[in-house]
């Protein structure tokens, strides 16, 4: 393809040319160049095809608005659809491909859909799929979720980095336009941190599309001059490829940087982009205005664009959309772009202005007080028809139509904290309101402040004021002489009486028509208009069609366009890939891994890991020859229970209480009594909610009057301690308390099992007396191993064996838990992980997480007379409730299936030995199964009615959803050992 | 002496150095941790004997103080962290509660944490890619709580926009060093 509309000058480099594809056909274009820029250059109108009626579709705007030019970018895990060709930068080697359109851009068989367009109007869904009901989640809604959307993925991974970031200023300044500059360059010089952004490759905002001169350099030349200066200002962060794309609190904006979005692959291990939240003490806004189209009838062919945008691909990008370009306007702009196209030397065949009064233009006929009502041209614009002030209709050749209907300052950001802008009649046009995010002021166009020199000025002054608010003195600087134009507009929404549709929305394919019949149906408010229509729901969020809406339906009520009203704006203002939001934490790093200290060695041991929230705990150790877990749990269990066994328990967590209130405090905090509990002495302890249910259990170990460590189980280690926290500051703030938590710094592993203290006393320096008698069941103190290693020592078992825990350092739990091992060697020990440890306490009855479900109380798990009648604590009055306190309350039991050999489901439901299977007659559930390898059995504990006195009753435990229904016998939850003789051996 | 060998927070018989070009990512397994928290109404008498083996008043919120061989930084309301060479006090938490006495609870914390010291030209560049502190605004001792790699650090201003010391919990040291490393790796 060669350029056959490219021009002399322009910012383009021509020195670096770059080839690129599009729809399967290669094309030349030039460093500087966006796709839509290069593709206009290269003679390209039909771009896209639209979302509903597949209608052929060219660029419209020169900017992030754009609804029409959507293409794919590149191709596999790269491929990004929904991307705008106006803001593409082209690098060598892109590849581009059309969306929407089947099976070629030119030739589309989905565009029979707008033969069908009578039927598809607005609400064609909600009216069509009513009947039969049942089709629509399994039949309507696939089909239309398939024929629905815009673009694809190839659903491979997307291969790049992303990334995020921090960034901190006294001064954010949005958009680098005149206003942001000029700002710019008076914050700059004051010496503020001032962090200047925008979303384009080339700073300079209109500067860089206008033939209008600042002093006696182009504006162009001055804002290059400009930003060359803020760039050697080392307090100044110049951030292009940059979209702040929303205002949060406090003055925190989000950001996205396309860092390496303008080459074909990213530099090694280096983001693609990156998400910065920007923390300001002060931001101003000077994000411009964007033009407006006028609706007329098949105002969406390829050619038809916004004036400003054509200017844009003249100026800037040397590219003439077409050999003739004919204007419609309400506004003296419009003839701004036909003096540029002219000095350019492109035809201008006619200047169609809807103002009877408009002013004439040099070197083409003006068509004063005319409208548009129609176009023609396969794939393009060939001509346009005009209804001329005197009614006659004349045709005018043009390849081309620069449209400009005014210019929607860009308030969108000062909106997103549920700000409200004004409307300003001079404008035709909401400026921002008053009630704006905090810290937050508006500059140059944004502010309505349409000429260059305005925008100058204000943007300078803002900046003053900006930083005078925060104490830093900005002095004026000077700003050269500029256009100074006043605002000459008709306000002029859309052509009445054409007899094609006319559109508002072209992304999302909604027509003055659609907006008509939302009227005719009361969808009135804006917002129900929105809805109704999808006006403006699509990814452009409506920049260029949501005014021209709510314009029609303001003249369909008879209201104002102000009494109308917007919609809400929110962010994010262009679209984020999901990608950039997660940055890097994606995969294996969506969340931090805590390792215990062991970890290395159990690796070593070539255990199996499972994650526990964050944690990753030792499941189970494999030995050679095990070709099943539940080989190695059987073996782990019955060699702990005939031996001994060792488990790391670091993971449960530990609190360090201190203080003269320390145990007064834990008789809040527990259900049962802890005040009395002796020096050197530990407590199984229950934690009850506010509402009496209970959350967590664990055990305080007293290691002096005044210092307790609280364990708690491993889930719920950081809400106990947020919730002791709460008790202390809020609820008891008169106690003399402190907590930390310690579960980080002790290495903490069950030794259990019959030959644990003889294991143990291999390992624990000879002067600290382990027997019975020395060391009692509950007993916790400080002693040192393996040769004066501090250490803490508790007897307490989960198990029902024997048991002991033992603490050390961190840092040197890797040593003990191999000192273990090899001391152990001798009593074959054996490492046990998280499946035996959970069989072994079901086969004790234990409860843990599944049994502390968040529904159950004391009385359920069968720890009623726990919850001391003496005390006042957290829960205990509300456990006294009626309904939770009825005789068939649900009580902890064993279950043993009938026939040996068949299995328990943990979640399988109770239901009486015959009789309906139903929840009417449900009798509880089962909460933890597993298999008891010192049984030979497949045993379960759970929640009965009346459970206490039911033991040795027959009933049945079913599971509707697997179709089983299996007899279990009612027993003690307590399988094993269950008068406690072991753990006191 | 003992016999039980210790390993770092990342698992390894020494600390791990990374070195980028502008930047030292130095893991530090040296230093010994004690928290202190003020008993309720002992607070002065908790100040006056903390200051007695600090040489230095307990720090205000957001700052801390630098000194030899002890060093502190505030941690919440009327807590501090101290820390001190491992070697010389690995019971730091005992030589503490000595000064304070009964007006202070103490606790030890130095294994409860991982240290890793960032130093360098670049380090501006690499912390604003890990945690939302100003480092520019930040003075020697300045401290502050911040998340990082989705975890609750504490970033200790050593050297104004030069060196920095981040504290996380150590069970999570690899991914908080991973994630150190690969923001390293995606500025420099």
């Amino acid at each position: 393809m060669t350029e056959v509309n490219r021009l002399d000058g322009g910012q383009i480099n021509r020195a670096k040319e770059v080839s690129f594809t599009f729809d399967g056909h290669r094309y030349k274009g030039y460093e500087g160049d966006t796709l839509a820029s290069a593709l206009l250059a290269n003679g390209e109108r039909l771009m896209g095809r639209s979302f509903k009626y597949h209608r052929p579709r060219g660029v419209l705007t020169a900017g992030s608005e754009e609804p029409n030019a959507l293409v794919e970018l590149r191709k596999g895990g790269r491929q990004e659809p929904n991307t705008r060709a106006t803001v593409i930068e082209l690098f060598d080697g892109l590849e581009a491909a059309p969306q929407n359109a089947w099976p070629s851009l030119r030739f589309d068989a989905m565009a029979v859909n707008d033969r069908f367009s009578n039927f598809l109007t607005a609400g064609f869904y909600y009216k069509t799929f009513m009947w039969p009901k049942a089709f629509w989640e399994k039949i309507y809604e696939p089909i239309i979720r398939k024929a629905a959307g815009l673009g694809s993925i190839s659903f491979e991974e997307d291969p790049d980095l992303y990334d995020k970031g921090f960034l901190h200023c006294d001064l954010l300044i949005i958009g680098s336009g005149p206003s942001g500059l000029a700002a710019a360059l008076t914050a700059g010089r004051s010496g503020a941190r001032v962090i200047l952004a925008d979303e384009d490759f080339r700073m300079g905002g209109r500067l860089n599309s206008e033939t209008l001169a600042l002093g006696d350099q182009s504006g162009a030349d001055w804002a290059a001059a400009a930003i060359a200066e803020l760039a050697d200002m080392p307090n100044v962060r110049l951030m292009s490829r940059t979209t702040i794309v929303g205002a949060f609190d406090h003055g925190t904006y989000g950001a996205v940087e396309r860092v390496q979005d303008h080459v074909a692959v990213p530099q090694e291990g280096k983001p693609r982009q990156i998400f910065w939240r920007i923390y300001s003490r002060r931001a101003l806004l000077c994000a411009g205005a964007m033009e407006r189209p006028i609706a007329f009838a098949d105002n969406d062919r390829p050619g038809v664009m916004l004036a400003s945008a054509v200017r844009s691909y003249l100026n800037r990008w040397a590219a003439a959309p077409a050999q003739e370009i004919a204007i419609f306007t309400n506004n003296d702009d419009g003839h701004r772009t036909a003096a540029d196209l002219i000095a350019k030397g492109v035809s201008v065949p006619a200047v169609i202005d809807v103002r009877a009064d408009a002013p004439s233009v040099a070197g083409t006929e003006l068509l004063a007080g005319a409208e548009v009502i129609g176009t023609s041209g396969r794939l393009g614009l060939s001509s346009v028809t005009v209804r001329l002030a005197n009614g006659q209709t004349r045709k005018v050749n043009c390849g081309a139509l620069a449209v400009s209907g005014g210019w929607n300052p860009n308030v969108h950001l000062t909106c997103h904290q549920r700000g409200r802008p004004q409307w300003d009649a001079d404008l035709a046009a909401f400026v921002p309101g008053t009630d704006l995010p905090v810290g937050m002021s508006v500059a140059g166009a944004a502010m309505g402040q349409l000429s260059t020199a305005q925008a100058l000025s204000s943007g300078a002054c803002g900046a003053a004021t900006a930083l005078e608010a925060i104490g830093i003195t900005a002095s004026a600087i000077d700003l050269p002489e500029a256009e100074d134009a006043p605002i000459s507009l008709k306000p002029f929404w859309h052509v009445s009486g054409g007899k094609s549709r006319a559109w508002v929305d072209l992304q999302n394919d909604v027509t003055v028509k659609d907006v008509k019949l939302a009227h005719q149906e009361n969808f009135v408010s804006v917002e129900h208009l929105k809805r109704y229509t999808t006006l403006g729901m699509a990814t452009d969020q409506g920049k260029t069609s949501n005014m021209l809406g709510l314009a029609v339906m303001a003249e369909l009520t008879g209201k104002s366009i102000p009494e109308t009203g917007t919609t809400i704006f929110r962010p994010p203002y262009t679209p984020v890939a999901m990608g950039t939001l997660a940055g890097r934490a994606t995969g294996k790093h969506f969340h931090p891994t805590r390792k215990t200290p062991s970890h290395r060695w159990a690796e070593e041991q070539g255990a199996v890991f499972t994650e526990v929230g964050d944690w990753l705990r030792a499941q189970w150790f494999p030995k050679a020859g095990e070709t099943h877990w539940r080989q190695s749990v059987d073996r782990e269990v019955l060699q702990t229970r005939n031996s001994v066994g060792v488990c790391d328990v670091t993971t449960l967590g530990k609190i360090d209480v201190q203080g003269k209130d320390a145990a007064a405090f834990l008789n809040k905090m527990y259900a049962n009594a802890f005040a009395k509990l002796p020096v050197g002495k530990v407590r199984y302890g229950l934690m009850l909610r506010e509402d009496g249910i209970a959350y967590d259990d664990g055990t305080a170990a007293r290691f002096a009057e005044d210092h307790f460590v609280v364990t708690t189980t491993t889930a719920n280690a950081v809400l106990v301690y947020r919730n002791m926290e709460f008790a202390r500051q809020c609820l008891f703030p008169d106690m003399d308390v402190q907590l930390i938590s310690t579960t980080e710094a002790w290495a903490q592993f069950a030794v259990a099992g019959p030959n644990a203290r003889k294991l143990l006393q291999k390992v624990v320096d000879p002067e600290f007396d382990l027997s019975n008698e020395g060391f009692p069941f509950m007993a916790c103190g400080e002693v040192t191993v393996a040769g004066g290693c501090r250490a803490r020592l508790f007897r307490i078992s989960f198990s029902g064996e024997l048991a002991y825990e033992i603490a050390v350092p961190t840092r040197y739990g890797d040593a003990l838990v191999r000192r273990l091992m090899e001391a152990g060697e001798e009593f074959g020990v054996v490492p046990y992980g998280t499946e035996a440890l959970g069989v072994m306490r079901i086969e004790k009855g234990h409860a843990a997480g599944n049994e502390l479900n968040g529904t159950t109380s004391a009385l359920n798990l069968g720890m009623g007379r726990m919850v001391s009648k003496k005390k006042d604590c957290i829960g205990n009055t509300l456990s006294e409730r009626e309904g939770m306190n009825e005789e068939d309350a649900l009580k902890l039991v064993g279950f043993r299936p009938v026939k040996s050999d068949e299995t328990i489901s943990a979640g399988a439901h109770l239901m009486n030995a015959s009789g309906a299977v139903n929840a009417k007659v449900d009798q509880g559930y089962v909460t933890s199964a597993a298999y008891s390898p010192v049984l030979e059995s497949s045993i379960g504990i759970g929640f009965l009615k009346n459970g206490d006195a039911r033991k040795g009753e027959i009933i049945r435990a079913v599971n509707p959803l697997a179709g089983q229904e299996i007899q279990v016998e009612v027993v003690s939850a307590h399988f094993v050992d269950p008068e406690g003789e072991r753990l006191r051996a | 002496m003992h016999s039980l060998k210790s390993i770092t927070a990342l698992a390894a018989s020494s600390a791990q150095v990374d070195s980028f070009d502008g930047l030292t990512i130095q893991e530090r397994a040296d230093c010994a941790f004690a928290s202190l928290a003020a008993r309720r109404g002992e607070e002065a008498q908790c100040a006056a004997g903390a200051q007695a083996l600090l040489g230095a008043e307990l720090p205000a919120p957001g700052k801390g103080v630098l000194g030899e061989p002890y060093s502190c930084f505030w941690m919440g309301a009327d807590q501090w962290m101290i820390s001190a060479g491992y070697a010389a006090h690995e019971t730091l938490d005992s030589e503490v509660k000595e000064a304070v006495g009964a007006a202070g609870s103490v606790t030890e914390q130095s294994d409860g944490w991982c240290r890793f010291d960032l130093e360098g030209a670049r380090l501006g560049d690499v912390l604003e890619r890990l945690c939302n502190v100003d480092l520019l605004a930040m003075q020697v001792g300045d401290v502050s709580r911040s998340r990082l790699e989705h975890m609750a650090c504490f970033i200790w201003c050593l050297e104004p926009g030069q060196k920095v010391a981040i504290y996380a919990p150590r069970s999570s040291a690899g991914s908080l060093h991973h994630g150190l490393v690969e923001a390293a790796h995606s500025v420099l």
